[in-house]
């Protein structure tokens, strides 16, 4: 089972670098490839490094456009002129109080993470460090959550917020991000625990350092790329979360923004500069987040059933 | 016992956290399943299967099982073959390798909301910057263009493009990971056996990579099936039900039609049906095995 295979390498490989990051590629160097495969891989490069940036670069040109010039009959792929302005002016729209739905996603997104990090950090510690009973059917049970999505739940979430009173709150989306995220969270950070060597808890130990010292003292500045890769990658999956969202926040302002931008298709004259301006402000700064912890965001996905 | 106890500070917490959000819905998405819910909420009553009757008994069930069954197939094969091909090219060494790795994740980290609402507009007639494009290269005729996203057909194709397109950078990144584990012995051993790079990739590189792959197609499996943004955006304004999947269809019973207990009918079925693809694939292909 998952569950014994990642005892088996955690526990085998401890002083070895943490198996839910991803070891650094080995040095590569351009020198001994033929000039000819080597253009070939640049002309691939800069084909992948257009695709995947194109409907984000349509999005940042199509921000700074005027309505009727991002709604003109011949479209223009550049903007004939560049209305930075427009980044001010979007918040007022008539569709959706985007200021709120701004503030609605942070606080969603910045209490989820803390909620994640204070529930998963002590149970990854725990379950790499200790054997007890129970301990197995705990990390099958976290696994159990990855395999599951909040989509296919929304139906009985309803329900439940309704009879506890939390529908269409933030608290509800707080519990319900940190509910679906903590799976990865708890993995990328066990492995980093299973990692240490326990002798350095023992030496600590012996020094006489009770559990939390050991913990807070020895163990978390050694952790702390799988903290950050666990706070960033639960920031971000909270950030763009959409389908529960939907559906447990009722009321305009209480929406982040996936679902407030929806609100825009299918109007008789949709603001397109706006939903494009709303979307950079959106998309920039958690692609940065993500870019931070590009070498280890592999290790958290896969880890729970690879390692 | 004593030992669970002490455990008990450090993983209740956790334990608490997925009872109330993940195992307590589930359970009551079971319940309701088999009850008469009226549209304001109030339970009526236990009425056995007759919401799974209802929900199968639809006219649209069954084509819509179908789509959802080509929508995920689809996907997670176009996914994989390109990812295969983008990770191959990533693990080579050229002249900013990093700055194309970097571009690969934007789409990872990016609402999947807006980067599907970026191609709607495109695609939208007159105005559309893809239908533009396409009538500026000469593939359509007029600037009217094709009604991409007012036919349920080619809204539903199109989805299925951005669908791919947001799922490539885990998976190639997953691959990536693997093929770092590919020994270079291995790969120069073939070179000298006189392999050329193409067969050195199928017979030494690829059965190497079963791990990463099984996983990656594993994890796409549910995320495509899972997948509401999408669809929601793309064709969530056609009118009929000729471009929904299992997962579009149970947000429409539950917004449009505010019936939550068609709408956990059809959760559950879903529940089950993701339940019985991990099963399955866990027993015969193996994922968890492997590396």
């Amino acid at each position: 089972m998952a569950v014994l295979t990642q005892e088996q390498t955690t526990t085998g490989t401890a002083g070895s670098p943490p198996p839910g990051g991803v070891r650094r590629p080995r040095r590569y160097t351009t020198d001994q490839v033929p000039l000819g495969s080597l253009l070939l891989r640049l002309l691939g490069g800069l084909v992948v490094l257009v695709v995947f940036l194109l409907p984000y670069l349509i999005m940042f040109f199509g921000s700074v456009k005027t309505k009727a010039e991002i709604r003109s009959v011949d479209p223009t792929y550049f903007p004939r002129e560049w209305h930075w302005d427009n980044y001010l002016t979007m918040w007022s729209t008539p569709e959706t109080p985007l200021l709120q739905n701004l503030v609605s996603t942070l606080v969603i997104s910045l209490c989820a993470t803390l909620l994640v990090l204070a529930v998963a950090l002590p149970a990854a510690y725990y379950t790499a460090r200790f054997r007890f009973r129970g301990r197995l059917v705990f990390l099958f049970l976290v696994i159990v959550t990855q395999m599951v999505q909040p989509a296919v739940l929304t139906s009985g979430l309803f329900r439940e917020f309704i009879a506890v009173g939390i529908l269409d709150t933030w608290l509800a989306m707080i519990l319900v991000n940190a509910a679906f995220n903590l799976s990865f969270a708890v993995w990328i950070m066990h492995s980093f625990f299973a990692g240490i060597p326990k002798e350095v808890d023992e030496a600590a130990q012996l020094d006489g350092a009770g559990t939390f010292a050991v913990l807070t003292r020895i163990n978390l500045p050694l952790v702390w790329p799988g903290i950050v890769t666990a706070v960033v990658f639960t920031f971000v999956a909270s950030w763009n979360e959409f389908a529960a969202s939907l559906v447990l926040l009722t009321t305009a302002g209480n929406q982040p923004l996936s679902v407030a931008l929806t609100k825009f298709v299918g109007q008789y004259e949709t603001s397109w500069h706006y939903v494009f301006g709303v979307s950079i402000v959106a998309i920039v700064p958690v692609v940065l987040l993500f870019m931070a912890i590009e070498k280890r965001l592999v290790g958290g996905l896969v880890a729970g059933s690879v390692k | 016992m004593k030992d669970l106890l002490k455990a008990l500070p450090w993983i209740g917490p956790a334990v608490a956290l997925i009872a109330t959000v993940v195992l307590f819905p589930v359970g009551l998405m079971f319940w309701n399943s088999t009850r008469d819910i009226s549209q304001s909420g109030v339970d009526k009553g236990g009425v056995g299967l007759d919401n799974f009757a209802a929900v199968v008994g639809f006219d649209a069930f069954w084509p819509i099982l179908g789509r959802t069954v080509v929508w995920v197939v689809v996907v997670v094969a176009c996914t994989l073959v390109i990812s295969l091909a983008l990770a191959a090219l990533l693990n080579k060494a050229f002249p900013g390798r990093r700055l194309v790795r970097m571009a690969v994740i934007v789409p990872w980290a990016s609402s999947v909301v807006m980067t599907t609402l970026v191609v709607h507009y495109g695609l939208e007639p007159y105005f559309g910057i893809i239908n533009s494009f396409l009538v500026d290269v000469g593939l359509i005729d007029t600037p009217e263009g094709y009604g991409w996203t007012r036919h349920a057909g080619t809204a539903f194709a199109w989805a299925m493009v951005v669908a791919v397109f947001v799922s490539l950078p885990f998976t190639t990144y997953t691959i990536l990971a693997g093929l770092q584990t590919v020994p270079g012995e291995t790969v120069e051993a073939a070179r000298l056996d006189g392999a050329n790079g193409v067969r050195t990739y199928l017979s030494v590189v690829l059965p190497q990579l079963r791990g990463a792959v099984s996983v990656a197609v594993l994890i796409n499996i549910i995320n495509v099936f899972n997948s509401l943004p999408i669809l929601r955006v793309m064709t969530g304004s056609i009118p009929g039900y000729d471009a929904d999947t299992v997962m579009t269809m149970i947000f429409k019973y539950m917004q449009n039609q505010r019936q939550i207990d068609l709408a956990s009918a059809l959760s559950v079925i879903a529940f089950l049906v993701v339940v019985a693809i991990v099963a399955v694939y866990v027993r015969f292909v193996r994922p968890l095995e492997e590396v």
